[in-house]
């Protein structure tokens, strides 16, 4: 079937909302408004008000309050509109969230599934558009994905429901509108784990979210000189794939990352360190990052397109590895 | 009807027996939270308890006569300042000290330490350290019982420093707005740290704040148990029978300083002293001797006992074992769905 990342989430909350009477999505205009990027549309209608709540503009609050329902039995999804607004629920996430389980002995453990939109490229300047992933990454206690595909938006909304852990999903926010095909009945998939998107011998492409489908296009583009790329779908920030990712490049010998975030403390950064610690005498050549400008967002087109990584940045750091630069 | 007045229920009725077995429960509770802590306090100097402590002393009323008004389906959230909730909600002293002593026998098996005592059993959702972090779980806690159709209290202690969070107005709207059963409970002790209430409140009456929320509320003596536990029944019998939020603010007072740390600069002498004539202890035990609930030997005995369960504690925390380092990484994740 084809279908769209926004339909395949929507499905997904729509799927856990039929299956589980524990299950509720709270957030800001996830309900009348029919959501900020249209994914919860008319779930309120077919949920009704008490488990499609529409909250005020208290991130601090509802996201406690789904940890706090977590605690007491339910099976909470906060959405949180963008991850720049979510920094007003960071002590919530990181001293609640993530401590709870570990700072009572294992006695209490948090099942609450945050989402929330990431992600630059449409103008939206320097407060809706950061990709601050990495710093969610970084705190154990937590899990973070990043669906890039209509499969796993379909199914790792479950997946994370289905752990007793707080699990937070980032949705780029230029992914709502990509198409697909999802299998009929289509279900959950495994939560954590890397995917090869594409298999190749002579570099490897790693990235996750919308910038995989930037590696994706400079890989088609590689081909046309003859070098083949493989692609590496990280999913799980947290807990990192580290075994399908160093495993890719010992074949490959030559590795790009291909990261959202600013290049300063990164995922990408995290990465290369792994990749430098468990495979550096099978490299050719040193890894290769390429990230956002070290700059808030800018709102410019023009500007905002130089901040971002780019196909072509991509392709280019490619080459240079492989001596065709 | 000042606390004062708000007397035990008259010794002639038929439960006279019962009101002056529940009398001597309250002082003996608040007793005990008060050994407790004397005895933290001096294990701390000993080297033996490590960390923050942040004692109650002088705040007992509060927890005492809060949690007599609890049932065991109720909830509990506190803050860091919460060995006397947790005693009054009947975790065992043996197990709070053998937390503070960072043992595997402790409350949270030694992760949590003083600031952070949990009890799944009890239904008590631990101490929060940073300021009004608690909030917005209670709140969680009781809409999980409204969509569950449960009828319980979640009961949220919170101090006055707390107040100038917005994490406080936003709970606080919240659970206004979806009607949740929440009794927020605000320990005035009019310092947040070192910071008094008049230099941190634009409006020091934290009872009125209430108002902007649509949320009934009340002020009470924190230092008179019987009064605090009235008033927390008249506010829990509202928030159980309606359903909606109440805040309740007690007025009180700590004698020792914020934490061990603290050299108590911010408060005079006679600030501290005037506020110590009206401890809660001997004003009530003065109460009971009064109306001949507590006659002679009976505090002797009383003493003697806690003493005895004190002392136990600290060799039940000083005989836990310690959490093997190999199990440093425990329950950072739960484990996998099988």
């Amino acid at each position: 079937m084809r279908t769209t990342y926004r339909a395949a989430t929507r499905e997904a909350l729509r799927a856990a909302l039929r299956s589980d009477p524990r299950v509720f999505l709270m957030g800001e205009d996830v309900g009348r408004y029919g959501g900020s990027y249209a994914v919860s549309h008319g779930l309120l209608e077919e949920f009704g008000p008490e488990r499609v709540r529409d909250t005020p503009l208290s991130e601090s609050a509802f996201v406690g309050a789904g940890i706090g329902a977590a605690l007491g039995g339910m099976r909470p999804i906060v959405e949180v509109m963008t991850v720049n607004f979510s920094l007003l629920a960071l002590d919530q996430i990181v001293n609640n969230a993530a401590t709870l389980r570990h700072m009572s002995g294992g006695q209490f453990s948090v099942p609450l599934v945050i989402r929330m939109a990431t992600g630059a490229g449409r103008q939206l300047a320097a407060q809706h558009s950061h990709s601050l992933e990495c710093w969610y990454a970084h705190i154990p206690g937590i899990r973070v994905v990043a669906p890039a595909t209509v499969e796993d938006a379909r199914g790792m909304l479950p997946a994370a429901l289905a752990l007793d852990d707080p699990v937070v999903i980032f949705e780029h926010a230029s992914l709502y509108g990509l198409e697909g095909e999802l299998a009929d009945g289509a279900g959950p998939v495994p939560l954590v784990g890397a995917a090869v998107r594409r298999a190749g011998r002579h570099v490897t492409l790693i990235s996750y979210g919308y910038s995989l489908h930037k590696a994706l296009a400079a890989a088609e583009e590689l081909l046309q000189g003859g070098i083949e790329a493989e692609v590496v779908d990280l999913r799980s920030l947290r807990p990192l794939d580290l075994e399908t990712i160093v495993g890719s490049v010992r074949k490959t010998q030559r590795a790009v990352i291909v990261d959202e975030g600013w290049r300063t403390g990164s995922l990408a950064g995290e990465i290369s360190a792994s990749i430098t610690e468990q495979a550096f005498y099978d490299l050719d050549a040193p890894v290769a990052r390429v990230c956002t400008a070290e700059v808030p967002i800018p709102y410019a087109k023009q500007l905002e397109d130089a901040a971002l990584p780019r196909v072509e940045s991509i392709v280019a750091a490619a080459r240079h590895l492989i001596g065709r630069g | 009807m000042s606390p004062e007045q708000a007397v035990l229920p008259a010794p002639a009725a038929d439960d006279s027996r019962a009101a002056a077995g529940h009398a001597l429960a309250l002082l003996r509770l608040m007793l005990l939270i008060r050994r407790f802590e004397e005895k933290a306090a001096e294990l701390y100097s000993a080297g033996k308890i490590r960390g923050f402590l942040h004692l109650y002393i002088g705040e007992e009323a509060v927890a005492a006569g809060v949690m007599q008004t609890l049932g065991p389906d109720d909830a509990v959230v506190a803050t860091y300042r919460e060995h006397g909730q947790a005693l009054a909600r009947g975790i065992s002293p043996g197990a709070i000290m053998a937390e503070m002593f960072g043992r595997a026998n402790g409350c949270s098996r030694g992760r949590g330490g003083s600031m952070h005592l949990f009890d799944a059993s009890r239904r008590f959702y631990g101490g929060y350290a940073i300021v009004g972090g608690g909030l917005p779980i209670a709140v969680g806690l009781a809409l999980a019982d409204k969509l569950q159709g449960r009828e319980r209290v979640t009961a949220c202690f919170f101090g006055d420093g707390a107040v100038a969070e917005g994490e406080f107005h936003e709970s606080l709207n919240l659970a206004s707005l979806w009607k949740l059963p929440v009794l927020f409970l605000c320990e005035n002790n009019l310092y947040a740290m070192g910071t008094a209430l008049a230099r941190h409140q634009a409006q020091p009456d934290i009872a009125l704040k209430a108002g902007a929320y649509d949320i009934a509320a009340e002020a009470v003596d924190g230092m008179d148990v019987v009064g605090v536990e009235a008033a927390a029944r008249r506010a829990g019998d509202l928030v159980r029978r309606e359903g909606r939020p109440f805040l309740l603010e007690l007025r009180t007072y700590r004698f020792r300083a914020h934490s061990m740390y603290d050299p108590d600069l911010y408060r005079t002498k006679e600030e501290v002293d005037s506020w110590k004539q009206r401890d809660p202890i001997p004003r009530f035990r003065a109460r009971l001797e009064q109306q001949e609930l507590l006659t002679g030997g009976a505090l002797e005995e009383m003493e003697r006992v806690i003493e005895g369960e004190i002392a136990a504690a600290v060799v039940y925390a000083e005989s836990g074992a310690l959490e093997p380092v190999d199990d440093l990484l425990k329950d950072v994740y739960s484990p996998a769905p099988a």
